[in-house]
């Protein structure tokens, strides 16, 4: 072992209850990164899960259709009420190719082609307005893994099949194997029997949402051969609002991102985001001021050895290494102690509340990156903190501590 | 001619800027090697400022100071700390061990300041040295676990386990009781003959003067005599 790891660790022994109350707050400090980080990111992560669990990053669609107002003959305008023209479900012009071209857009993981409209669910008497998707399996489940959702049946969409939510299931009063119609402007419609029943975990995707085939839809809606939107997946949801810009400057269609559509979720997100990193701050700054303290006093407690150190030809840089190392030791020892009581804390909050799935209400993420992150940083802290002290331990003048103290 | 151990020429030592107080007046001494040599004097008469210089823990105001020919005073810090570890030891009056660490701890420390990481063979020379001076039973014990006697003696073997050519010795009886004293006293009148090593005594005692070879007076930070027995 080197000498100065020798002495330093003989210093820490030393400092007994000195050196286990700097610990015990070293551990506490990183106990509370380790459960903050743990339950914000778990809880995010399970938010985001759960709003992009059902749906695109990027949801791409022509242009709204705007009215267009006649000029006389002449071109003096007519003084007349302009109204916007009903929308309808209108297929992207050229959507093959722009499939394509969003395929190699940097940035972009996945894109499906779907048909989505309005329509009504008819059973008998009873009726529930649904908006119809029409997918094709294998593409939309890059973009959603919708067969992870099925609950009871099997997600079959061939012919006139169609896979719904458990509440439209249960305000219909079907089940697998079942009939509803999808009635949707202009008298259009069809009869499918439902193949499966899924659950989103939303009450109104529940409700609201039925799969059919993209080519059902294509022909439910009249846009035969054609698509109505273009769903995207990107490599970095948080650059889904970047993405969307760069899809409508090449493509000039509409492009919707997540983040544009759940702005109050994103703030939520931000703000305990801002919130983490505060009391993170705050945590490593007392946790830096403690160790800092203490090897302050230790300098000052030794200044005599440190004096009788460098007189048995102890060099000042050694002086200065034997205190860097002891800020070094703490900060890691300190970490690895607060790794296991956060890990257990957050571990044991987990248990507390359950939902009835069996999945846990506070959902934690403990990741090698964040304990790694949380050594990292109590190091660093410990490194940093142990400067001064170090600095003045080597500049002691060894003929005046030895005399005086 | 082999170099004399220790020259000092017109060695001075000043403190303060605008009240300057003189505390060494140009002292020239030269130490050969295998000298036992007291230096006396009473209070204030810069004893222990002329041993920090020679020690090398201080900087000198003017003067050379020669280790084996080689002018210590232009050394910087990390030279300075080199050649002090290699050829000077030091006995403090408070003994001035480590609490943290163990009697064999204490006597290899220098070896391992010098030498970056324990060996062997620093381990076996410690505690030869400890057997040496009559703890070879306590070489495990803290330094704090000792009588004021038995630390001075690990403090002694300390001093010598870098095989110095000189130790400086500041009081090293002053603190203990006659018979601890005496048993100190023998002890480097033992590593002096048997080994050859110089030895600088600063002491208030007449009774430690007397076991000296040479007494060098020191009066108002000057050289007042200098005597030699026989």
């Amino acid at each position: 072992m080197p000498f100065e790891i020798f002495v330093a660790l003989r210093y820490l022994r030393d400092g007994r209850l000195q050196t286990w109350l700097i610990l015990a707050g070293i551990g506490v400090g990183v106990a509370v990164i380790i459960f903050v980080s743990a339950l914000i990111v778990g809880l995010q992560e399970s938010i985001i899960e759960r709003t992009l669990g059902s749906q695109a990053h990027v949801v791409v669609r022509p242009p709204e259709e705007m009215p267009r107002v006649l000029a006389r003959s002449g071109g003096e305008l007519q003084a007349a009420e302009v109204q916007r023209p009903p929308q309808r479900v209108r297929s992207i012009v050229g959507w093959k190719q722009v499939e394509v071209l969003l395929r190699r857009t940097q940035g972009v993981r996945a894109v499906a082609p779907t048909v989505s409209g309005p329509a009504l669910a008819v059973r008998g008497p009873g009726s529930i307005s649904v908006n119809v998707r029409g997918i094709d399996l294998e593409t939309y489940s890059a973009i959603v893994d919708v067969r992870s959702r099925l609950v009871q049946g099997a997600f079959n969409l061939d012919g006139f099949h169609a896979v719904v939510g458990m509440e439209l299931a249960r305000k219909l009063g079907i089940g697998v194997g079942g009939r509803l119609r999808l009635q949707v402007p202009g008298d259009r419609g069809g009869v499918y029997t439902v193949s499966g029943i899924f659950d989103y975990r939303s009450q109104s995707l529940n409700e609201g949402l039925v799969f059919i085939s993209l080519r059902g839809a294509q022909t439910l809606f009249g846009v035969e051969g054609g698509v109505s939107t273009l769903e995207v997946v990107g490599t970095d949801i948080f650059a889904a609002d970047a993405l969307a810009a760069d899809i409508t400057d090449r493509t000039g269609l509409v492009a919707d991102s997540w983040m544009s559509q759940n702005r109050d979720l994103l703030t939520g997100l931000r703000s305990q985001s801002a919130s983490s990193v505060m009391i993170q701050v705050f945590v490593i700054l007392a946790v830096a001021l403690g160790i800092a303290s203490v090897l302050a006093v230790s300098v000052v407690q030794k200044a005599r050895e440190i004096g009788i150190l460098r007189a048995t030809g102890t060099r000042s840089a050694s002086i200065t290494r034997i205190f860097l190392l002891q800020g070094a030791i703490l900060g890691t020892v300190g970490s690895l102690l607060g790794i296991a009581l956060g890990t257990a804390l957050a571990l044991f909050f987990v248990s507390l509340a359950k939902n009835p799935d069996g999945s846990a209400t506070f959902p934690v993420a403990l990741t090698p990156l964040l304990y790694g992150r949380s050594v990292a940083v109590a190091l660093a802290v410990g490194l940093v903190a142990a400067v001064v002290p170090a600095r003045d331990a080597a500049r002691l003048d060894p003929a005046t501590v030895i005399r005086n103290g | 001619m082999a170099e004399p151990i220790l020259r000092t020429e017109a060695l001075t030592k000043t403190y303060g800027e605008r009240v300057v107080t003189h505390a060494l007046r140009g002292i020239d001494l030269t130490l050969e090697s295998g000298e036992f040599c007291a230096l006396t004097g009473p209070s204030g008469s810069g004893k222990t400022t002329l041993l920090n210089l020679v020690g090398l823990l201080d900087r000198a105001t003017e003067g050379r100071i020669l280790i084996q020919g080689r002018d210590a005073v232009p050394l910087d810090d990390d030279e300075r700390t080199a050649l002090r570890g290699r050829t000077l030891g030091f006995v403090f009056q408070f003994h001035h061990l480590l609490p943290a660490f163990s009697a064999l701890e204490n006597v290899m420390l220098p070896l391992l300041a010098q030498h970056g990481r324990p060996e062997p063979w620093m381990r076996e020379k410690a505690a030869e040295l400890l057997d040496h001076v009559g703890l070879s039973d306590r070489a495990r014990y803290r330094a704090t676990d000792l009588s004021g006697g038995q630390q001075q003696r690990v403090a002694v073997a300390r001093a010598l386990v870098m095989d110095p050519l000189l130790v400086l010795a500041d009081e090293p009886t002053g603190n203990l009781d006659t018979q601890s004293g005496e048993q100190v006293l023998e002890l480097l009148r033992t590593f002096n003959g048997e080994r050859g090593t110089a030895f600088l005594l600063v002491t208030h005692d007449d009774h430690v003067a007397h076991h000296c070879d040479r007494i060098v007076h020191m009066v108002d930070g000057r050289v007042d005599s200098d005597t030699r027995k026989g």
